[in-house]
């Protein structure tokens, strides 16, 4: 049994969907060009990932193993297709923006990865806990690997901001330089390889630094002896 | 005295990466000169940036991997990546533009893949390449000779230009589309190429400064055989794919597609074919591969100019075959003595 601080960790952290197990590549490199549209799609993965880990764990009683896949596609199929028309009526214009990752969402692997892994064999708490978690994991990257790329590419932070939460959100925007002129690369598609790329090697150097300094210590302590 | 034995050849010349660099250093000096003669001081600027540029990733990166720094900032191999790097800019470029794209070109296009020797691409076509992509309106503000325009800048302008004290406007009666660059737009328009080349931007050959360029370069590409640091099949195989493609439709259509002899003077192709395609460590390495690697680069410029999005397609066309140099390599094996 997972305690509560090790699903929390598992998703933010050491097992993130993004940074470790590589999954759902595909809307993370396509739509992080902003963070506005990285936080979009975040949320929206995130509210999927919640809901389809409930269902899923609430329904895993009466489920035959033989057919629980394509159930559980059409448990995320229905979440995804809810989000989309919720996000259709309250953020349209985001929604112009992200177009066909929205309803890519159900092809996330992430999201059948821990229906079928973790909420088909947990209880509803440690089920949703963990969609809530796996999904800010994933989030935080959308987000941080937006910004990187914003700032890289455009000069600017939080552009259309207004798309998600209203007009008022246009005071956000931070223009770094306004002569900058522009990363084309950053934007375009390896720029989001790249910075991926970078992220995962920051996130690994942060992981083995620990580790590093034990044996810098351990090589010390055998010198002196 | 020795009782060793020592058979011929008795003189055996001293072959290491620094004299390899230095032969084709001077190899480029004629092209350069001849470069900076007719557009002006902006190109040696350009290359020394690059030049200082290049030794300060190189010697910080070298630094960052516990790599031994004086020896490989002293076999000449960073400067000569940056040089040729240099020579793909617009004669004058911004600092920021140079430091940038020597950034990629040693980091990206080399260090993260472990260094001289274990780059897959040429790095100095990464480089330029991210920044063509990247910034599109100082990468194609290109300036005409001044055999055309009648006036170059001078050093001190140029320098002020490149570190940004001077107001890019007041210059802009000197910029201009290239020759191939008018072939491709006035091609797209529907006119005839006998009309395109009345512009005053063409001369003898192919464009008005440029041919005798790419004169200099076939200067130092033919002195880069003559010292065999260079073998003949990548740029001969070049130049035939450029060639053989321009002759078929040059034949096809007079009107629609320019001379061979234009495609062969204009943009990049010799200094690609002896200098950019023959780098040893991206290259073939099999005589018959690098046959097919040349041809595959001509005939990918050829088709990259005509068909494609760009002007010339000389850094787009060895990168692509520089992908297919483990395929090419793999099935170009030289047989074994005695095997069938």
């Amino acid at each position: 049994m997972t305690t509560r601080s090790e699903i929390t960790r598992n998703g933010i952290w050491s097992n993130n969907v993004a940074l470790v197990q590589l999954l759902g590549l595909c809307p993370l490199l396509a739509v992080t060009s902003t963070v506005i549209n990285g936080l979009g799609l975040g949320i929206a993965t995130m509210i999927t990932l919640v809901l389809s880990n409930s269902i899923v764990s609430l329904i895993r009683g009466f489920v035959r193993s033989e057919v629980r896949l394509p159930v559980f596609v059409l448990i995320i199929a229905s979440v995804v297709t809810i989000i989309e028309l919720s996000m259709k009526a309250m953020f349209f214009d985001l929604y112009l923006v992200l177009g066909i990752f929205i309803p890519l969402i159900v092809t996330n692997c992430a999201i059948i990865g821990r229906a079928e892994g973790f909420a088909s064999r947990n209880p509803l708490g440690p089920a949703a806990l963990d969609g809530l978690m796996m999904g800010l994991g994933f989030l935080s990257v959308l987000v941080v690997l937006g910004g990187l790329r914003e700032i890289i590419g455009f000069g600017t932070l939080f552009a259309h901001a207004e798309l998600m939460f209203g007009d008022a959100a246009k005071a956000l925007v931070i223009e770094i330089n306004p002569d900058y002129p522009g990363f084309l690369l950053a934007v375009l598609p390896p720029g989001a390889f790249f910075g991926l790329a970078l992220l995962i090697a920051a996130k690994n150097w942060f992981d083995l630094r620990p580790v590093a300094q034990h044996q810098d210590a351990s090589a010390v302590s055998a010198e002196t002896v | 005295m020795s009782s060793v034995f020592v058979s011929s050849p008795y003189v055996a010349p001293v072959n290491s990466l620094q004299r390899l660099m230095i032969q084709v250093i001077i190899a480029l000096l004629p092209g350069t000169l001849t470069y900076a003669w007719l557009f002006g001081p902006g190109v040696l600027i350009n290359i020394a940036l690059a030049c200082v540029f290049a030794l300060m990733f190189e010697a910080a990166v070298l630094k960052l991997r516990d790599k031994p720094v004086m020896v490989h900032l002293t076999d000449l191999s960073a400067i000569v990546a940056a040089w040729l790097f240099a020579l793909c800019l617009p004669m004058h470029s911004p600092w920021w533009l140079v430091l940038v794209g020597i950034g990629f070109t040693m980091i990206a296009g080399k260090h993260v893949y472990g260094g001289l020797g274990f780059n897959p691409f040429n790095p100095a076509m990464v480089g330029y390449v991210v920044l063509l992509i990247s910034f599109p309106r100082e990468m194609t503000t290109w300036y005409l000779p001044a055999s055309v325009s009648g006036a170059t800048l001078s050093f001190s302008e140029a320098l002020a230009y490149s570190f940004g004290g001077v107001d890019i406007q007041q210059w802009d009666a000197l910029s201009s589309a290239t020759p191939l660059d008018q072939v491709k737009t006035g091609i797209g328009q529907q006119i005839a190429i006998s009309d395109i080349r009345l512009s005053p931007v063409f001369g003898q050959f192919a464009g008005k400064g440029w041919e005798w360029i790419s004169f200099a370069w076939l200067i130092g590409g033919l002195w880069l055989l003559l010292t065999r640091t260079i073998r003949w099949h990548i740029p001969v195989a070049l130049l035939l794919g450029v060639v053989s493609m321009a002759t078929v439709f040059y034949l096809l259509d007079m009107e629609s597609y320019a001379s061979p002899l234009f495609h062969l003077l204009s943009g990049a192709v010799i200094i690609g074919a002896f200098f950019i395609a023959t780098d040893p460590v991206t290259a073939a390495t099999t005589d018959r591969g690098r046959l097919v690697y040349g041809l595959m680069i001509g005939c990918l410029i050829y088709v990259i100019r005509v068909w494609g999005g760009y002007p010339d397609g000389v850094a787009f066309a060895v990168l692509l075959a520089n992908m297919c140099v483990p395929f090419i390599d793999y099935y170009t094996q030289p047989r074994v003595y005695g095997e069938k």
